[in-house]
């Protein structure tokens, strides 16, 4: 994995101590005072060396026993060198203050609102910093390892926050023109999820408008903190529920990785599988869903039959549909079905007429190539700088795919294109989606024909993987493996990592600190959509209603992941 | 005197159940079409092939709760569905459905209300179909209700002009409002093999109204005032049980009264070149009306076709649509029509 020289151009401009180098796991750390915090920003994104155009993800993490309790982790990413690199802000306790560095990425609006949220971390010239994921009447911070998970609290409606987005009228409007607050969401049909979206109307144009998430908080992050290695997995699938099998590679390629273990070749390849089908299966829906909002309603059944057709499949493998939970640390919790090549032949057979027949009927439709071209369009260098990824940001003209980029699992085995349009809008959005599932099939069709590798789809590592059910009691080393893997669970040694794959909607991160228990100390997922949807106003501003509606669509935003 | 009551009260009892029907029978039809295109089967348990189903939604609907939102404008919000289907069951009655036939030694016309002012009474009464719609919006005191009833009225008033436009110049040839002359006027044949249907000389003209129908009865591609995935439902919203049915009945009988007006002004209405009409009165009476359903029927069907085809249009995109294509389109060809038949040519 590519990272920093050692001895980065930056370090001399800052006085000795305020930056301290790091060797990460996985990629270089700075531990930087947050006295120079805002101009180390401005300067790892301007200057030419680095060149940090985007910010993946910002986090806080509590250690309680510290001088400086929190911790506030930022995950950069240059997408013209392709480096990363890691900062760590210690704060205390006393005085969570750090500077905002919303005037440096835009992306970083709602990821410090995150972080004030859930750890108390405040942030300084924000302007906007309230709650986001949980309630406005919550009291405390729930991610603070003091924070007891059973505290119940009464939240009534009074405390609601209520959105009022307001843009200047100028006077002479003022009386002639009335603004119309409209209440999209959480419960409206093109919601897909529990998004809130209150915009205000001059006519059916959308003057400002104010986003709302958090209804599907579920506690994720808390969630892993009080369960096993293996016991997340199963919450992972309930991120991206559209394409769980690759949530469930993606936290455990990230663990693997801290245990310095891999999976085994068989494990590998059907992980490589599966995930395209689930790619498949997640632009399937999407495209279908803008589809439906555009009015074709019929699209919506061609483009969910394929999905329909790998759910059989994933069935088959994992016996469930949606949340399969099939992945394990370690390789997969159970070897393939036999038949499972020929399944997946008779899908490359069956689903490339579904995406021809949508294509057919919508790619050329004078009604949808005027409901979709230029409509929400951002310009590259405008979404990296709100800190998109994924199939929208190669909508966009920039060309970034984990899979290419940092190629895992088998990708750098197969040949496949990477689709990048130019217009940033939504139409463009549509059409790579549906090259990027065409080329999912390649992979596939490639991977197939390099034949299914033999052996375990398990680690033999008894650190790691469970015992054969026949070992476990016959044997007595097995029994007590057994015994020591359900009760402690897997012991990952301390350290941190962050590792990503890309998501159905994105580069999916995972960063992970771990304390050397059988627990995670903290996860931190980074939720492709999460800066994507933060976007949303702008990308509706000036737009009518049903813009914004076909443009939610092609975002792709999934509640489950968004919100945790 | 009597006679004459009795004659028109059976001809608009024919019509109505013909009408009431409809509605049943096209939920049906839109429901097993719309699964066949959709790839899917549709109702297929009540009944064989389902066909009770839109009995089991009749029942359905007279039997869910029949709310009143509390601050709705009662009386208002009452009349709203009432009047969505009054244009649809008052406007067939202008339609012709057959030759005169002598009954007892009396002419008596297949058309219940034949009066001078023909075609221009059939769209006054369609074009009160908007008032429902308004209401309605205006009525349930809910933001999505409104916008769908600001987005009906003014698609609807735009694109009556362009059904006006092409209504007009379907009449020019003929010379007169009164549509059984226009279906007589269309008897015969272009060129030896054409049927004398006014679709062929005018086919621009078809065109316009064809758009402007589906803009009348709010369907897909233009069904932006109850747009489900902007509006919730649109002006319908707050409206359920049978309040909610009379609206849905209200749309497929004005499909099935512009289907009747466009196959009587473009394809010969009753008339079928080859049919010869029998001289006993009941039996041109079945050929002519059943003639007239066949091509209202086939005109049904491509409603339904085209719904599941196509997305649906921005409201801009539709106003311009409107009033820059299909308006000039329109009086270019009634200047067209004009002077084609000024030359002699039609």
């Amino acid at each position: 994995m590519p990272t920093v020289t050692a001895t980065p151009p930056l370090l001399e401009r800052y006085p000795e101590g305020s930056i301290l180098p790091q060797e990460g796991l996985d990629q270089p750390a700075w531990v930087v005072r947050r006295e120079i915090l805002e101009d180390l920003a401005r300067d790892l994104r301007d200057h030419p060396e680095t060149r940090f155009d985007l910010l993946l993800d910002l986090c806080g993490v509590d250690f309680p026993e510290r001088s400086e309790r929190f911790e506030a982790v930022y995950h950069l990413f240059s997408v013209t060198r392709k480096e990363r690199l890691r900062l760590k802000v210690p704060v205390s306790e006393a005085e969570p203050v750090l500077p905002s560095l919303v005037d440096v990425w835009k992306g970083a609006n709602w990821f410090e609102r995150e972080a004030f949220d859930l750890f108390g971390l405040r942030f300084e010239g924000h302007p906007n910093l309230r709650r986001i994921l949980t309630h406005e009447g919550f009291q405390g911070h729930p991610l603070r390892k003091d924070y007891d998970p059973a505290r119940r609290w009464v939240l009534t409606e009074d405390k609601v926050y209520r959105p009022r987005p307001q843009q200047p009228v100028e006077e002479e409007d003022e009386d002639l023109f009335e603004r119309m607050t409209i209440n999209i969401g959480p419960s409206h049909p093109a919601m897909h999820g529990t998004l809130r979206v209150v915009a205000t109307l001059d006519g059916e144009t959308i003057d400002a408008s104010e986003v709302e998430i958090g209804y599907l908080h579920r506690c994720f992050e808390k969630m892993s903190e009080t369960h096993t290695w293996q016991q997340v997995i199963p919450y992972t699938d309930r991120l991206n529920y559209c394409s769980s099998f690759i949530n469930n590679v993606a936290y455990c390629r990230t663990v693997e990785q801290m245990l310095g273990i891999e999976a085994p070749p068989r494990a590998v390849w059907a992980r490589t599988i599966l995930s395209e089908f689930s790619r498949i299966m997640d632009h399937c829906v999407c495209n279908g869903s803008v589809l439906v909002d555009a009015g074709a309603l019929t699209n919506f059944w061609y483009l969910f039959q394929p999905r329909e057709e790998i759910y059989g499949l994933l069935e088959a493998c994992s016996g469930a549909r949606l949340t399969v939970a099939y992945g394990r640390i370690g390789g997969l919790a159970a070897d393939l079905p036999p038949d499972f090549e020929d399944r997946c032949r008779r899908l490359l057979e069956t689903i490339p007429p579904f995406l021809d027949d949508v294509d057919a009927l919508v790619a050329h439709n004078r009604i949808f190539l005027d409901r979709s071209v230029g409509v929400a369009a951002i310009s590259g260098e405008e979404a990296v700088n709100w800190g998109w990824t994924g199939p929208c940001l190669r909508a966009s003209g920039v060309g970034y795919d984990v899979r290419k980029a940092y190629p895992y699992d088998l990708y750098d085995t197969v040949e496949w294109e990477m689709p990048v349009f130019q217009g940033g809008d939504v139409y463009d959005r549509y059409r790579v989606r549906m090259a990027e599932a065409r080329q999912s099939l390649a992979i596939i069709r490639q991977l197939l024909d390099s034949g299914m590798p033999e052996g375990p789809v398990m680690v033999e590592d008894p650190h790691v993987a469970l015992p054969s059910k026949e070992a476990a009691y016959t044997q007595m080393e097995s029994m007590i493996y057994h015994f020591k893997l359900i009760m402690d669970g897997i012991q990952v040694p301390a350290g941190e990592c962050y590792s990503m794959v890309e998501g159905a909607n994105g580069e999916l991160g995972f960063y992970i600190v771990s304390d050397g228990s059988g627990k995670p100390y903290r996860v931190k997922v980074r939720p492709p959509c999460f800066p994507i949807f933060s976007t949303f106003s702008r990308l509706i501003r000036g737009g009518t209603v049903s813009d914004a509606i076909v443009t939610l669509g092609g975002l792709n935003v999934i509640a489950g992941e968004l919100d945790r | 005197m009597t006679q004459e009551l009795i004659t028109t009260l059976v001809k608009i009892t024919l019509w109505l159940v013909v009408l009431l029907t409809t509605v049943p029978v096209m939920v049906w039809v839109e429901r097993r079409a719309s699964a066949f295109i959709q790839d899917r089967r549709g109702p297929n348990r009540v009944g064989p092939l389902g066909l009770v189903q839109p009995l089991a939604d009749a029942l359905k609907f007279i039997f869910k709760e029949d709310i009143t939102p509390t601050a709705a404008d009662r009386p208002l919000y009452l009349l709203a569905p009432l009047l969505a289907v009054l244009p649809a069951l008052t406007t067939f009655a202008l339609i012709p459905f057959g030759p005169d036939v002598v009954i007892d030694g009396r002419t008596v016309p297949l058309i219940v209300a034949d009066v001078e002012t023909g075609v221009l009474l059939l769209l006054a009464l369609a074009s009160l179909g908007v008032y429902s719609l308004v209401m309605a919006g205006y009525s349930s005191n809910n933001k999505y209700s409104l916008f769908g009833g600001i987005r009906a009225s003014s698609q609807m008033i735009s694109y009556e002009l362009a059904l006006t436009l092409a209504v007009l110049a379907a009449l020019i040839p003929v010379g007169s409002f009164r549509l059984d002359e226009v279906v007589l006027y269309q008897q015969g044949t272009w060129l030896g093999f054409l049927p004398r249907w006014n679709v062929f000389p005018q086919f621009i003209g078809f065109m316009v109204f064809l758009i402007a129908a589906f803009a009348e009865t709010n369907r897909v591609p233009f069904d932006l005032p109850e747009a489900d995935s902007e509006l919730v439902a649109g002006y319908h919203t707050e409206y359920s049980s049978m309040k909610f049915a009379l609206f849905f009945m209200g749309e497929y009988m004005s499909m099935a009264t512009l289907s009747a007006l466009a196959a009587t002004l473009y394809f010969g209405g009753w008339h079928l070149p080859g049919v010869r009409f029998s001289d006993t009165w009941y039996w041109a009476l079945a050929q002519g009306f059943g003639i007239l359903l066949m091509k209202v029927a086939l005109f049904l069907l491509f409603f339904v076709w085209v719904r599941w085809s196509f997305p649906r249009f921005r409201f801009d995109q539709l106003m311009r649509l409107g009033w820059k294509v299909l308006l000039p389109v329109g009086i270019f060809n009634l200047v067209l029509v004009a002077a084609m038949t000024l030359a002699g040519w039609l």
